[in-house]
């Protein structure tokens, strides 16, 4: 029991089990949850009855079987490979994205600290600067996946896929800048607590989302493109090119780019409401002294949880109800728009700082 | 943007996969077999970068032999023919073909045929409209207003099971008139199923017609001036979206439009969202047809009583020697139109749908030939892309709503 407690209290112990339980319970599940979730939600908004059909004698569970009906699909169907493709890069192309959407869970802290131990897997001092080289990383799933399938339309998707995601990346940066400037930091349990304070003694919690309004939308417009779904899936452009980077895939390799984008989304949500929407902190819950600590965590991961699921949700809609643009539209709004905007924002905020604060 | 044709051996060429890249053209094939490609057609695209060079399309890949068999069959027998073609619109090539038999022979269906024709043909027209919209809309990604607008034409074609006995293969008219009449409460129902589809209309109308970035993807899109439309023989709606006032049911009415009062709506630049436009008002348009005629619905036979072009009554058949041996001449000769030709032009989902008919007097058709509208369409299709974006070909080519049926017969 001692030896037990005393592996327990190794920290790369404590990290491996927290990764463990972060993707396992959390980040991998939601995401394939999502899938089905997509699924029945764009069936409600079309008037259809979505997924219903996947049974096991005559339990459908709603839908629910056709999780693992999806799955062990994908596993048997044949991996295919294009002739002439780059066989080396073809196959580790897909878990790139895959990577990069899990590993920002990384730096999500969950619920408060109970004294050493805290509710996240890494509390990093770059923090959010991790988060920007992560998703850079993702890139590199969809450039390979295009340049290696020896085929046109993927060539075309995986080029469009670069364009946008590095130029998004650079106003993703720029849109952050008047948050580190308002909490002071870029490691992530700062920031959280820091929109734990109030405004006019307990009444409007400081979260960032009332502290920088712009900052806000415009975050979540770039990390909504970098996920490559509607409005900004230009890369995928399933109207003109088909699939685009990952149409020659086939089985796994296939889910593991949808598995990759619907993480994706998990993880855009996550970072939202921990950078925007007070993390895990339940407003004025500090007016309840009396609150027992377990319950306080409790309340803290619902909390999370369902702004997280909100905000999943908020992007399956946005992208059953409006167009696509294309893809010279996306980079112009985000060159010619989305930038200037973002520098005004950095500017604005300084400004205010120095002058009021 | 220099619009001239590439040489056939650079595009055999152009074709081989290559290992030199000092050319920054790059040909890409979209279609035959393409998501966007609603029908089946090839366009060779060259593109550098994403921008469109130079396009051929290839037509030709449902090429049935329409107007060959038709040569083989009898005269009533070409009818079911008529429903694979525009299979979105079928009930207007049922019409368009019996009318330009009707020619030859010289009779008219009779009044209350006429109009239930009117009826049945502007919800087909309704249902072709509504095909092509979705499908624009859902080339641009609005995947949700494809599925909206399919659910009232569903509505529709209920309708038109109901008459025909069909929803798609209705096989419909006949010489001098319909082969069913309307059945009981039809025009009520009709009008409830058209309230629906009028709230479809609006729903879609708020969602879709303001939307910013729906607007971005379709305006300056694919336009085409006034003249080079006439020059290439546009007609229907992608005529009139370039702003000429061309309707076949205004300007050479037949039937009982001349009775009937609706607006032809034109469009300015001709571009996507003209397009867009032009159809969605040509859906209200139709709709008011559809309610004016059936308030003005008369009573009366669907089936004229003339020897020799409609079969004989079943009383007169079964009840006298003449009957009998006239319809025994029709069932086993066939409809024997006087020798000549006719050409009758109806105003289909696309455009002017006409049918060319040639007879020697005998039970078989000499010629039946097909004026299909989106044949010049699908040839203009270089002329309104080159200059474009790749994303930009399949908007404009939802904007043609090219039927393969009816462009490749």
């Amino acid at each position: 029991m001692d030896l037990l407690i005393e592996i327990l209290s190794i920290p790369l112990v404590q990290a491996i089990l927290k990764i463990v339980f972060v993707i396992l319970l959390f980040a991998m599940p939601l995401g394939t949850l999502m899938t089905l979730m997509e699924r029945k939600w764009s069936a409600m908004i079309q008037d259809r009855v979505g997924p219903n059909r996947a049974n096991v004698g005559n339990y459908t569970g709603r839908g629910l079987l056709h999780i693992a009906a999806d799955g062990l699909k994908s596993i048997f169907k044949e991996d295919t490979m294009p002739e002439g493709s780059d066989r080396f890069l073809y196959l580790i192309a897909p878990f790139f994205g895959l990577i990069a959407g899990v590993a920002s869970f990384a730096i999500i802290p969950f619920a408060s600290p109970i004294g050493d131990f805290k509710f996240q897997v890494a509390d990093i001092e770059p923090g959010l600067l991790f988060i920007f080289a992560i998703t850079s990383l993702s890139v590199y799933g969809a450039v390979l996946a295009g340049a290696s399938s020896n085929s046109k339309y993927a060539l075309l998707g995986g080029t469009r896929a670069s364009a946008q995601m590095l130029s998004y990346e650079v106003f993703m940066g720029l849109a952050l800048m008047g948050l580190f400037m308002v909490y002071g930091s870029t490691r992530v349990s700062e920031i959280v607590d820091g929109q734990n304070t109030y405004w006019f003694g307990s009444l409007i919690p400081k979260w960032g989302v009332f502290t920088q309004p712009l900052g806000f939308v415009l975050f979540f417009t770039a990390l909504v493109a970098e996920t490559k779904r509607a409005p900004f899936d230009a890369p995928e452009g399933e109207s003109e090119i088909v699939a685009g980077y990952f149409l020659e895939y086939s089985g796994m390799r296939w889910s593991a780019f949808m598995l990759a984008e619907y993480v994706a989304v998990v993880s855009v949500a996550a970072l939202t409401t921990t950078l925007f929407f007070g993390g895990y902190h339940v407003p004025w819950l500090h007016l309840w002294t009396s609150a027992p600590e377990w319950l306080v965590r409790i309340l803290q991961v619902l909390k999370f949880s369902v702004f997280v699921v909100f905000f999943c949700w908020f992007q399956i809609q946005l992208r059953w109800t409006v167009p696509k643009f294309r893809f010279d539209q996306t980079m112009a709004l985000g060159w010619k728009k989305l930038l200037p905007l973002s520098l005004v924002n950095t500017v604005a905020t300084a400004a205010i700082i120095l002058i009021f604060v | 943007m220099d619009n001239a044709p590439l040489d056939i051996q650079q595009h055999e060429a152009n074709l081989q996969p290559t290992n030199d890249f000092s050319s920054s053209v790059m040909a890409i094939e979209i279609g035959p077999s393409h998501p966007a490609m609603h029908g089946i057609v090839r366009f060779t695209t060259y593109v550098d970068g994403e921008l469109i060079v130079d396009m051929i399309p290839e037509i030709g890949y449902l090429h049935r032999g329409f107007e060959k068999e038709s040569e083989n069959s009898k005269w009533i027998q070409v009818i079911p023919y008529t429903d694979r073609l525009n299979y979105v619109s079928p009930l207007l090539n049922n019409i368009g073909y019996s009318m330009a038999v009707e020619k030859l022979y010289g009779v008219e269906a009779p009044r209350r045929a006429e109009f239930t024709r009117v009826i049945m043909g502007e919800i087909s027209r309704i249902t072709d409209h509504l095909t092509c919209l979705g499908a624009s809309a859902m080339e641009v990604g609005a995947f949700t207003f494809f599925l909206w607008f399919i659910k009232a034409r569903e509505y529709l074609w209920e309708l038109v099971e109901q008459v025909t006995g069909a929803r798609l293969t209705t096989n419909w008219t006949r010489f001098g008139g319909n082969a069913t009449d309307l059945p009981d409460g039809f025009l009520d129902d009709l009008q409830e199923r058209l309230d629906k589809v009028k709230e479809v209309m609006v729903e879609c109308d708020r969602l879709l017609t303001k939307n910013k970035i729906f607007i971005d993807r379709v305006k300056d899109i694919g336009p085409i001036s006034k003249e080079d439309a006439l020059s290439f023989g546009f007609t229907g709606p992608m005529l009139r979206a370039s702003g000429v006032p061309y309707d076949v049911r205004r300007s050479d009415p037949y039937s009982v439009y001349d009775e009937l009062d609706f607006e032809v709506p034109v469009g300015t630049v001709g571009d996507c969202f003209d397009r867009y436009l032009v159809r969605m008002e040509e859906v209200r348009q139709s709709i008011s047809i559809i309610e004016q005629a059936s308030d003005k619905m008369p009573v009366g036979p669907i089936m004229g009583s003339e020897r020799g072009v409609h079969y004989p009554d079943k009383k007169e058949v079964y009840g006298n020697i003449e009957g009998l041996i006239d319809h025994f001449k029709m069932v086993m000769e066939g409809h024997r139109p006087p020798a000549g030709e006719a050409y009758h032009a109806v105003e289909g989902g696309n455009g002017e749908v006409g049918f060319y008919v040639v007879s020697d007097g005998s039970g078989d058709p000499v010629r039946v030939r097909l004026r299909p509208p989106c044949f010049n369409f699908v040839e203009a299709m270089p002329k309104m892309t080159i200059g474009h974006y790749v994303a930009d070909i399949v908007p404009i080519f939802g904007s043609i709503n090219m039927i393969g049926g009816e462009l490749d017969r």
